[in-house]
């Protein structure tokens, strides 16, 4: 059953030295294609650590790792990303006349998927 | 290694708005390398080492292998058939090339916007509405005993903002250093930059304005709801003391990042933290801060608002700049279809970019400017392999605070620097725009 959740996509220090080495390269995919998610969640939804999960909003969807935070880290609710290509798939073009697409603090729908990261 | 080894000192690491210019670079020039940054964090050692020469073709036309003049004349008659022709990026490159830029938009009658649309552009927007009590990076060293950071975590996106500029080094009125300031952290979770503050505050996702303007409130004296506590996740009693350390110190700062500008609220998060600023020197000295990302995103600003006379979206097609943002902005004029063709300088939207603004990216020439591959380079009609700046070319960058600083390359390049490719696409576009222009191209005028 997905669950809505806030999700925060932002930088990272593995992000940063990562995109130096080249971003179509597999470690910058890996770490844009890891979320971070906190462990009383994953308990609750049956997610373990390294699980496939499907983040969804009406604009699109992207499967990427489940990783834990520690519930005082990442509050219950909130998903952080580093950005990157799988988190641009759930963002909206409209910017509210701002220039800005809402980038972080947005909802998404999580559910478990089985299988590995495509 | 070779023998064949060069020191520069004083070198500029461009790779994040701190600019730090401050690094010791061995160059191994036989191999084309920096094998050593000393001073550098590791997100610079990641940017010094990583940029070398790759053996890559020189530009890519429809993915084949193209030279510089074959690419350059490709990309001209790309933007004088367009309709609408943008121009993106600008904040991975010199001062120098982002002037070229603003060049070849005015003369084409297209559209310019920098990463500073999906990055600061809501507070240059509340910078207009608002104003902004600043300062140098170097003033807050030396004077900051106050330290608030809102919205961004440094240790990860800036790893020397602490130990350079505001928070370890010792300063002229702060002797001691660390010591000498409190350091406050304001965010929606507990990010590596948490341990450096004295004061963590967790703030609720989406409510940074409803705190800011509850802190003005108390600033102020006035009375606040008590069921902005429940909103915020933020205790009154925390709101109180917080303001009257702001009150009492002897000069505050506001370094406020992108938790704020890419959040619900957007420019009123912005306005919110310059006008709390504003507000306190009425007690003491206050200043507020963006804390900008891109190496010379800040660049970006200062030239297309000298060239235009605004910092963002602006667009030329009456023939003189209209700036009005969420119309001219990038991310708006893909993802409604509007622009016909999209020049990128050093920037991969193709990659960070919400997905309907790629998807039409997919559907028009896009022409790349960029040292690496990405996916923007990838989907590119033509893309141009450029070199660093501050690593094979020199020029001008500004740091996060709008302090120029001039490059000092390592080693050269084969490839061109932006400027150069910029250059020689515009003199093409002028010279075909003449003959589409006029029924007499061959007049010559006196
Ligand atoms: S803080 Fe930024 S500019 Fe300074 S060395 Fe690190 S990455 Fe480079």
């Amino acid at each position: 059953m997905a669950e809505m959740m806030i999700l925060v996509p932002g930088r990272t220090n593995k992000q940063g030295t990562s995109l130096n080495a080249g971003k179509l390269k597999k470690e910058y995919r890996d770490v844009t294609s890891t979320v971070e998610m906190n462990t009383d969640d994953m308990a609750r939804l049956g997610i373990k650590e390294g699980d496939a999960v499907r983040l969804a909003t009406v604009i699109g969807e992207t499967v990427v790792r489940c990783k834990g935070r520690k519930p005082t880290d990442l509050p219950a609710g909130m998903l952080f990303i580093p950005y990157g290509p799988p988190s641009s798939q759930l963002m909206d073009g409209d910017t509210a006349a701002s220039g800005m697409p809402l980038s972080k603090n947005f909802e998404v729908s999580v559910e478990l998927v089985e299988g590995p990261v495509p | 290694m070779s023998d064949n080894i060069r020191t520069v000192e004083h070198a500029t690491c461009t790779f994040c708005g701190c600019v730090c210019d401050d690094m010791d670079l061995t160059v191994d020039m036989d191999a084309k390398r920096i094998t050593k940054a000393k001073n550098a964090c590791t997100l610079g050692r990641a940017w010094f080492a990583e940029h070398t020469i790759e053996d890559r073709p020189f530009a890519l036309i429809d993915g084949k292998a193209a030279t510089t003049e074959e690419a350059v004349e490709a990309a001209a008659q790309i933007l004088v058939a367009a309709r609408l022709p943008i121009i993106y990026g600008l904040s991975d490159t010199t001062c120098e090339a982002q002037r070229q830029a603003v060049a070849i938009c005015d003369l084409m009658h297209g559209n310019i916007d920098t990463t500073t649309s999906v990055c600061h552009g809501p507070s240059g927007i509340a910078f207009q509405g608002v104003g902004e009590s600043t300062a140098t990076l170097g003033e807050i060293k030396n004077r900051a005993d106050l330290v608030i950071y809102w919205g961004g975590n440094p240790a990860e996106s800036h790893p020397r903002h602490f130990t350079r500029y505001a928070v370890t080094p010792k300063g002229r009125y702060v002797p001691n250093g660390r010591k000498d300031r409190y350091v406050v952290l304001v965010d929606v979770r507990r990010t590596p930059s948490a341990p450096v503050a004295d004061l963590f505050i967790q703030i609720k996702p989406g409510h940074d304005f409803e705190l800011l303007w509850a802190l003005r409130a108390f600033v102020k004296g006035r009375k606040v709801d008590p069921n902005l506590a429940e909103r915020t996740g933020v205790s009154l009693a925390t709101m109180e003391d917080l303001v009257k350390r702001m009150k009492s110190c002897r000069y505050g700062v506001l370094f406020f990042g992108m938790g704020l500008t890419m959040t619900r609220g957007r420019h009123f998060n912005s306005g919110a933290v310059l006008a709390l600023a504003t507000d306190l020197n009425e007690f003491t000295h206050f200043v507020a801060k963006p804390v900008r990302g891109h190496g010379n995103v800040t660049g970006a600003d200062n030239v297309v608002s000298w060239q235009t006379g605004y910092p963002f979206g602006v667009n030329f097609s009456r023939g003189y700049p209209r700036f009005n943002p969420g119309e001219y902005t990038t991310v708006d004029l893909l993802a409604r279809g509007e622009a016909d063709a999209a020049m990128i300088i050093a920037s991969d939207p193709a990659s960070n970019f919400p997905r309907p603004a790629i998807e039409h990216m997919k559907r028009i020439p896009v022409i790349a400017l960029d040292t690496k591959p990405t996916d923007t380079t990838q989907l590119a009609k033509v893309a141009f392999t450029t070199s660093t700046y501050g690593i094979n070319t020199s020029g001008t960058v500004y740091r996060m605070d709008d302090v120029p600083i001039t490059l000092r390359p390592a080693f050269e390049s084969p490839y061109p620097s932006d400027e150069e490719v910029l250059i020689a696409i515009k003199n093409r576009v002028r010279e075909l725009l003449t003959k589409k222009r006029t029924r007499f191209p061959n007049l010559k005028v006196a």
